[in-house]
């Protein structure tokens, strides 16, 4: 997901050559261009959320439920302290990200070093190609102090095994790390591209005015990254809300000192695959889904990314 | 890094000024670049060590070329191969998938972009909104769908799924709405152009950045995809190697220590596991990165 995400902004919010009404020719090639794309659209967007949306208020009998499900799972002693973990997590990552992705972005590019600002880049965006479970796979060999190349600095920081490092505290700063390493890269080159797009004058003006460098970026560079950051925002959490991947090979890796419910979806996925119960797995989807969206919902109120300028 | 940025005159970049800004400037950066690169280089580093040699010696020494190759056998004769196995499928559900997004999302976008027809605006909208749909939100209704229908198990579980890409069609609709030329459109079929042949001849030669940014991203994404096999594929033949480094990881005695025996893998196999993983994508994103960006920038500087 990471990578795929990073591209958007740069076309995304302020385009405006879609006013001019398209010609209006080809009808039927039209159906035919759009037909396989509409294929997959209906079957796997479209009637997977309207498949979802029917288990969730059905029970396994396929007989109405009401609310149920619902119930069921919210009451499920494992419902809140996933609920708790993905939100702990969410909180600190994109806090994280927003701040040290926009820091970075504007170092980087206030560098006039060429060589050096594009190394940075490179170095920054390279760990954005291990993703999913390799990048895990790679940080648990980082954190656990007896194979660690950082070994060191853990044992300063007062862990002495694998085991003390994940423990249930730590994970929320655990997976930020980890998602951090992998996807601030894309982001910083998506926002440095932003930057170069400010225009020559405004900043040649402000500086003309007396504004020092950082004069320059609180006033008008953090302003002109506004939707970019909102955009950022939006994807990422609608990714984090998901978090399987990393708990599940921590799991794994741990001896079950992480549990495996311990995220959201780990836990709609032992719904449906340990308890055969589908509906419920169903109906934590479908919360999930909807938190994502309504969050979303207020990046989008908020940042003014649909706006037209 | 790129072309558009070197476009730009110099003296629109804000300086650093103040000796004490700089230093803390230059000790935040040092940092990051520390905490982005140490884990790389580690692991390239570790791929070349005995299991010993990882523990006890400096992390960033060089191990030696007969224990990577001692690594490398132990890798690829686990399970009897298991590893070829999975990377042949990772390339098959990769590309496969691949192959469908480009021939169903970039005609969706010319024709979303330059042509009218009924239901246009639902369809922008609908692509916009699932958009924002995380991938694994729909895993579980997908793997019900698919079950219903018998398909699971099968590679097309998987590579089917992937290939629903609306992030393509959006990237493909704003290239071709922002910098393809009505009037070329309007000269062709002047010039006796068939509808068709419009999109063929003139469009798609034109869009051919845009056709690499949509399948560099789709290859990527393919390939790392974890969730969605994981729950399609019930066995391990038909894994993808992401999903198949979860198998390696239980067979770990340092992470997992029941499972010491005759099948356990060491932890400096375990990184060229790692490595081996992700080299496919690690080599797509060396050789793009600078047309990338360009592409990535090209609906932002084209007007």
């Amino acid at each position: 997901m990471t990578v795929v995400d990073e591209t958007a902004p740069v076309a995304a919010p302020t385009r405006r050559a879609a006013r001019k009404p398209p010609a209006p020719r080809g009808s039927a090639m039209s159906y035919g261009f759009i037909s396989l794309y509409v294929l997959l659209t209906l079957a796997f967007g479209v009637l997977p959320a309207l498949y979802a949306l029917v288990l969730a208020f059905t029970d396994g009998e396929g007989g109405f439920a009401g609310l149920a499900n619902f119930t069921k799972v919210v009451g499920d002693f494992r419902f809140w302290p996933a609920v708790t973990h993905v939100a702990l997590y969410l909180v600190i990552w994109l806090v994280a990200l927003v701040i040290f992705v926009t820091l970075l972005a504007i170092v980087v590019h206030a560098i006039r070093i060429r060589w050096l600002s594009r190394t940075l880049r490179l170095v920054f965006y390279l760990p954005g190609a291990l993703a999913g479970a390799s990048s895990v796979l790679l940080w648990l060999f980082v954190l656990d102090p007896t194979a660690s190349p950082v070994s060191g600095l853990l044992t300063a920081l007062g862990f002495d095994s694998f085991v003390q490092v994940i423990a249930p505290g730590n994970l929320p700063v655990v997976f930020t790390v980890v998602a951090f390493w992998t996807g601030a890269g894309g982001w910083i080159v998506i926002m440095y591209g932003a930057l170069n797009n400010i225009s020559a004058e405004v900043i040649e003006a402000a500086r003309v005015d007396g504004a020092n460098a950082v004069q320059i970026a609180w006033g008008i560079q953090l302003p002109m990254l506004r939707k970019w950051i909102s955009y950022m925002g939006i994807m990422s959490l609608a990714a984090g809300t998901q978090l399987f991947v990393e708990p599940q090979l921590l799991s794994q890796a741990s001896n079950a000192v992480v549990p495996n419910d311990y995220s959201l979806n780990q836990l709609a996925y032992q719904y449906a695959f340990q308890q055969n119960d589908f509906n419920g797995a169903a109906a934590i989807s479908l919360l999930l889904l909807v938190i994502a969206l309504a969050l979303s919902a207020v990046f989008v109120t908020r940042g003014g990314l649909f706006e037209r300028d | 890094m790129t072309s558009v940025h070197s476009a730009s005159p110099r003296s629109r970049r804000p300086g650093l000024s103040g000796w004490s800004g700089r230093t803390i400037v230059t000790v935040m950066v040092a940092v990051f670049v520390l905490f982005f690169a140490i884990p790389l280089v580690w692991l390239l580093l570790a791929t070349t060590k005995t299991a010993r040699g990882l523990t006890v010696g400096n992390p960033f020494s060089f191990g030696s070329l007969g224990d990577l190759a001692t690594n490398w056998d132990q890798l690829f004769a686990f399970q009897d191969g298991a590893v070829t196995s999975w990377i042949g499928n990772s390339a098959v559900y990769a590309i496969g998938a691949l192959v469908i997004t480009l021939v169903a999302s970039i005609p969706a976008g010319y024709a979303l972009a330059l042509t009218e027809f009924r239901f246009r605006r639902l369809l922008l909208v609908l692509t916009l909104i699932v958009m924002l749909i995380p991938n694994t939100a729909l895993v579980l209704p997908i793997f019900l769908e698919l079950n219903a229908v018998g398909l699971i198990g099968s590679p097309m579980s998987v590579i089917l799924p992937m290939s629903f890409f609306p992030f393509g069609v959006y990237l493909t609709y704003i290239y071709f709405s922002t910098s393809i030329p009505r009037d070329l459109l309007a000269a062709a079929r002047i010039d006796g152009c068939r509808e068709f042949q419009v999109f063929t001849k003139i469009a798609l030669p034109l869009a051919a950045p845009i056709v690499a940014l949509v399948a560099f991203f789709s290859f990527v994404q393919n390939w790392n995809n974890f969730f969605l096999p994981f729950v399609m594929l019930p066995s391990s033949d038909g894994y993808p190697v992401q999903v198949g480094l979860t198998s390696l990881l239980a067979s770990t005695p340092a992470f997992n220590p029941s499972s010491a025996g005759a099948q356990s893998v060491q932890l400096p196999t375990l990184a060229l596991a790692t490595v081996v993983s992700v080299l496919p994508v690690l080599i797509v994103f060396l050789v793009s990165q600078r047309f990338l960006v360009a592409g990535m920038t090209a609906g932002g500087t084209k007007e």
